[in-house]
């Protein structure tokens, strides 16, 4: 298909864009394949680029010839664009409708997009499950990579190598894989060096009405206790909705066929739940006009804080039982791809030291969400702003770095990222010209040859330039666990993604390169000192053989 | 000491707020001054020091097996929960308590028995510290539109204003007389802030006693004097800070500037509400900072149906209302409520703080006070129930100025001086009673009780540790220290003030402090800017030394030569006092005062109340999944608890 079909007007003189909090722009906008773009063709003004796939949706307003079209951006940006001639602006409206929906992963801009910097270490690369198995070697040989699944044929979500028990065959993990949601079977997510406990995941076990058993789940699982040990299931759903599992075939593990683990339900919500969440914050949070009352019961009735609240709490419960308990854990919702994740994934932000860096983070993003299958395709198809009835969206992955800057904000000192890294994470699983949080699974990334056609997010982020800008000035490396505050008083709306179009951010901004030059004149004195000393030592040493003669 | 039925209960438990399971077993001492409570734990001596006069409330709970609780609240937001083995043990603390907390004169309080042995010289001077006078100077006043009025020198126009006061350079005596008996309590309109820039003034009174269509010539003299001088503006703003409908009501005798009687001003209500409505809305707001536990849903419910946010915005609305007339429009205000003294007082400081650099200093935030809350007359005593009086009288008006202050540095992290620290220090302070400034409820008052040699001053207190109270981010060149502040007053702006209100749940507030972090960084560059500076010079000097080849046998020869036998350091033999003189001179080790303390933090944090406040609050504890072993290794003396001390 050519794109070109798709625009019926490539570019209007004369539009005027408006956007908050930035002066009004006059100029030209034009429409390719991928973007949209406004140019003032004057210098030193700043142009809009902006990213087809990032547009959520579009509203049109006449007033006489003049047409506007107001732009939801996935990124919760809304601007507005006036264009002169009634024909003109429903032609722009269309096509930027048509080419902001387009159905086919390889129509997306990923697969269009040359790199204009240099790539100094492929990121699809970075992060193989081989890789992180050596780590895993250096510390237990009680752990083995399983090929199993190599062919996507046994859990067609999960990677072609995963972590399990060394006593654990491959057929039992194939036998453990049939009781498993979508053959989810437990594999290691996290294994604590302090105490050697781990972390599993997997999906719900199929037992049904009639309580189906599976001894090599149960062995499979078994296999990760010491002995006399018991383990912890978390089951990230209240009991009720795990009991009506058991009616489509789902359900929970029972006492009576895994005596040595206690299951612990916590109640994170599912997927239809936390788009709503999402879309009435976002509301809230653009209506200007509202009263202060108006304004705490939208916050409150849009349950995003409540979910945030919830999902910390688990991952700290599951991180309590591993660190504090000495108890290995099982974590798993209904298909073990959302809350599952979102528990794990901040376990070891609490747990792990490792996480806490610019790497490591990727890595964890790498390891727990995309090779551990996030549908990210399904999940960021649509963001806060879409008319159309939500299918299989959901703001999983949001939520999960909501809970991290949470967490960042708690200990400000300790992670080797800032905020910014984050917000950045979260545009680029929206919309993003990298093939990284393309597709679903790792068998559909495998598919579409991401790796060859596409360039990694990771390729851009690990250069000096881009990790300075995205590390944190007050990091100072903390080996310990860090334990956050779930209180209400505790958790703060995420102003850097939910109100960064709504306020002026400059006096924030201010504030932080404040910070920054206070660290670095610090940093500068010390090498200076440093230096004047190593050059004053020189000279003490270098005077006294001259008094012994 | 006739007040305390008993003076010490052994075996008393504190439980943790958050956490009942984790309690402390000690005594608990009632001294004059104090309610001490002494962890018995070996090893660890942890106390829990609380000034009487900051118990706002108790709360004796019916007697259970465990012994019976005494809950107490306090003023600085620190909740207690004791449990007392015996219920009559209970009985004698609580009555002692009650009685030792509502002192029923002035001579009881605190302040008069608190010494921090100064003598009388230094005494004065912590009282002269603060100058009003300087503040007015530096404003540019008195001058050719404003002059130092003494028509109140012995308080007889009005008895809750100070003695000095500024009026229009033509208000006679006689228009101040008799515009002040046309104004409740005779709180005449008398200037507050003037603006050097363009001669706006900002002014406060008590309303006008209009109510049956009654005018006062001199009153009207007085505002038209007052409009006179700002030569610039052909009008003034009256500003009512009551919302409208409660003048509507018409309440006897009183009311506001019928326009038509009062030349060239704008009306203008400004809605915010009474004391009665501000000690409600905070008491709710308490309730919910003390849920244990809460939902989210339940701690924003109630954090709305408090309202408390609302009226922060309102005050702040009316505050930027009036700083932008000023420093925008170059229009006088005129600022009233009822006396004057409340919600005037709040407006008028708000107004200044977004108005001027000044009032965002230390010093400044403290003569602001000084000036718009002491001295005109905010009944402290009354308002924080110093001693024991009507209850109707009580409410956190001064809490709201104070948290104002607080929304704005959120906003602008650059523009004040001053930390949070400061504020909740001052906060404290306003209601411990260890200092004078706060004693009584006008000048008038406060001079008859002789505070000045009776007691000391918080002002020169906070001075003197302002290292404390410093703000890293804050530069006086900076832009946001500059000008006018223009808030924004969308709601999501207002945040939860957590740590002033759930101060002493030290689990919820972030465990690594940036200020902190900032500060200790700051310091440790002013050590390196001095050891740099000392180099130079001991370099210089060495240089100075070698190159002018002064062949004296000293220690401190450097001929030429030295320095081609000087690259082989192998076996240099320093003289061991010049090197060691000269490293511990000026420490060579190169500090990171900054990363220790944080790692001291946070090995306290994480290893012990970290837990916890995580343990409880991701409600493990309810879920059972703790194994007795563990319940010990988790287990801390939380010390910081005792931490509040009366200095």
């Amino acid at each position: 298909m050519e794109f070109a079909e798709l625009i019926k007007t490539p570019r209007v003189d004369g539009v005027v864009l408006h956007r908050p909090f930035m002066p009004t722009v006059e100029g030209t906008l034009c429409l390719t394949g991928h973007h949209l773009i406004l140019s003032s063709r004057q210098d030193n003004t700043e142009e809009l680029w902006l990213l087809h796939s990032n547009i959520d949706s579009i509203e049109k307003r006449f007033v006489g010839s003049l047409g506007s079209i107001i732009v939801k951006c996935k990124d919760l940006r809304v601007i507005q664009l006036d264009i002169p001639g009634m024909e003109e602006c429903l032609n722009i409206a269309s096509s930027i409708e048509a080419l902001s929906t387009l159905d086919s992963v390889s129509l997306m801009y990923p697969f269009f997009y040359r790199p204009m910097f240099e790539v100094i270490e492929d990121g699809w690369n970075s992060f193989l499950p081989k890789d992180a198995f050596k780590d895993l070697e250096s510390m237990t040989d009680e752990w083995r990579l399983s090929e199993v699944n190599k062919d996507f044929s046994v859990c067609p979500s999960y990677p072609p190598l995963v972590a399990v028990p060394k006593d654990v065959d491959d057929d039992t993990l194939r036998k453990a894989a049939t009781f498993r949601h979508s053959g989810r079977f437990p594999v290691l997510s996290y294994y604590h060096k302090k105490n050697g406990m781990v972390m599993m995941r997997a999906g719900q076990p199929l037992t049904g009405t009639n309580g189906r058993r599976c001894k090599e789940d149960e062995k499979l699982i078994n296999a990760t206790l010491r002995p006399g040990k018991r383990g912890y299931i978390i089951d990230t759903r209240t009991i009720n909705v795990a009991q009506q599992a058991k009616a489509r075939g789902g359900g929970f593990e029972s006492e009576a066929n895994y005596p040595q683990w206690r299951r612990i339900h916590k109640a994170i919500e599912r997927s239809n739940v936390l788009q709503e969440s999402l879309i009435k914050l976002v509301e809230a949070c653009n209506d200007q006009s509202h009263s202060m009352d108006r304004w705490l019961s939208k916050l409150e009735a849009s349950s995003w804080q409540t979910h945030v609240k919830e999902i910390l709490t688990t991952a700290c419960l599951a991180a309590q039982c591993i660190d504090r308990e000495g108890a290995s854990v099982l974590v798993h919702g209904t298909e073990g791809t959302d809350s599952t994740l979102q528990v794990t994934s901040l376990a070891q932000i609490i747990l792990d030291p490792a996480c806490r860096t610019i790497r490591g983070f990727q890595g964890l993003v790498e390891r727990e969400w995309l090779q551990a299958g996030h549908p990210f395709r399904q999940r960021c198809a649509q963001s806060a702003y879409s008319n159309s009835k939500p299918r299989q969206e959901a703001p999983v992955f949001l939520l999960f770095l909501d809970c991290v800057w949470q967490i960042l904000r708690q200990f400000p000192c300790s992670f080797e990222f800032s905020e910014s890294f984050l917000v950045l994470l979260f545009e680029h699983a929206y919309a993003s010209q990298f093939g990284t949080f393309l597709g679903n699974r790792t068998a559909e990334r495998a598919k579409l040859s991401l790796p060859e056609k596409t360039v990694s997010l990771w390729s851009w982020v690990n250069r000096p330039q881009e990790l300075e800008r995205l590390s944190n000035p007050l990091f100072e490396a903390n080996s310990l666990v860090i334990w956050p505050s779930v209180a209400p008083q505790s958790l703060l709306l995420w102003e850097g993604v939910f109100l960064r179009w709504n306020r002026s951010s400059r006096c924030l901004d201010e504030a932080y390169e404040e910070m920054v030059h206070i660290i670095e004149y610090n940093k500068e004195l010390q090498n200076k000192v440093n230096s004047l000393r190593r050059q004053l030592a020189q000279l003490e040493t270098e005077d006294p053989l001259l008094q012994t003669p | 000491m006739e007040h305390i039925r008993l003076p010490k209960v052994e075996s008393v438990r504190l439980l943790d707020r958050v956490s009942p399971r984790r309690s402390r077993v000690g005594t608990l001492y009632l001294t004059a001054t104090h309610t001490i409570f002494v962890e018995n734990e070996a090893g660890v001596r942890s106390e829990t020091w609380v000034l009487h006069s900051l118990v706002c409330s108790m709360e004796k709970q019916a007697a259970s097996a465990s012994g019976c609780p005494l809950i107490i609240h306090c003023k600085n937001f620190q909740v207690l929960h004791f449990v007392i083995p015996r219920e009559r043990e209970c009985h004698d603390v609580h009555l002692s308590l009650q009685r030792l907390s509502q002192p029923e004169t002035y001579e009881e309080l605190y302040c008069f028995s608190f010494n921090p042995n100064v003598d009388d010289e230094e005494r004065r001077q912590e009282w002269d510290f603060l100058d009003l006078k300087a503040d007015y100077r530096r404003m540019g006043l008195p001058n050719s539109l404003w002059k130092l009025s003494t028509v109140n020198q012995h308080y007889k126009v009005s008895d809750t204003y100070p003695a000095d006061l500024f009026v229009p350079e033509s208000a006679t005596p006689p228009v101040i007389v008799g515009s002040s008996k046309f104004r409740s309590r005779g709180r005449f309109p008398t200037l507050s802030y003037y603006s050097k820039e363009n001669h706006a003034a900002i002014c406060r009174s008590s309303q006008p006693l209009s109510g049956f269509s009654a005018r006062c010539l001199e009153d009207e003299q007085m505002l038209e004097a007052i409009l006179r001088s700002n030569p610039r503006s052909d009008f003034m703003y009256v500003v009512d800070t009551r919302p409208k409908w409660v003048l509507a009501a018409g309440s006897a005798g009183k009311g506001y500037e019928n326009e038509d009687n009062y030349s060239n001003i704008k009306f203008q209500f400004i809605g915010i509400e009474n004391i009665h409505v501000m000690r409600n809305s905070q008491q709710k707001m308490l309730e919910v900072c003390e849920l244990r536990s809460p939902s989210m849903s339940d701690f924003l419910e109630g954090l709305e149906s408090s309202g408390w946010l609302k009226h922060i915005k309102a005050v702040l609305d009316a505050g930027i209302f009036i700083a932008k007339a000023v420093a925008e429009e170059g229009v006088s205000v005129l600022v009233h409520c009822s006396d004057g003294w409340d919600r005037t007082a709040q407006v008028c400081s708000v107004a200044s703080v977004l108005l001027d650099p000044y009032y965002r200093t230390l010093r400044g935030l403290m003569v602001l006070i000084e000036k718009d809350w002491v001295s005109f007359g905010h009944k402290f005593s009354h308002r924080c129930n110093h001693q024991v009086g009507d209850p109707k009288e009580v409410s956190p008006i001064i809490d709201q100025f104070l948290e104002c202050v607080w929304q704005l540095m959120e906003q602008y992290p650059c523009a004040f001086e001053f930390n949070e620290r400061f504020l909740i220090t001052i906060h404290s302070h306003i209601y411990s009673c260890q200092y004078g400034n706060f004693i009584g409820n006008n000048q008038r008052e406060r001079i008859e009780l002789g505070l000045r040699e009776r007691s000391h001053s918080l002002w020169s207190y906070l001075w003197t540790n302002q290292a404390d109270y410093m703000n890293p981010l804050y530069r006086p060149d900076h832009s946001q220290a500059q000008g006018l502040l223009r808030p924004s007053t969308a709601p999501y702006c207002f945040k939860f003030w957590r740590g002033l209100y759930n101060r002493f749940d030290r689990g919820m507030h972030p465990r690594q402090s940036v200020e902190d972090y900032l500060s200790a960084i700051q310091e440790e560059t002013q050590q390196l800017e001095e050891q740099l500076a000392s180099h130079k010079q001991v370099g210089q000097n060495l240089s100075c030394l070698s190159f002018s080849e002064t062949k004296t046998t000293t220690t401190f020869d450097k001929s030429p030569t030295a320095w081609a036998l000087g690259t082989d350091l192998g076996l240099a033999n320093t003289p061991q006092d010049y090197t060691g003189g000269f490293i511990t001179s000026s420490p060579c080790q190169p500090k990171v005062p900054d990363s220790s303390l944080i790692l001291q933090d946070l090995n306290q944090t994480p290893e012990t109340n970290l837990s916890n406040g995580s343990d409880q609050e991701s409600g493990i504890a309810d879920l059972s999944c703790r194994s007795p072993l563990s319940e010990d290794s988790t287990r801390d003396p939380d010390s910081d608890e005792a931490a509040y001390s009366a200095a």
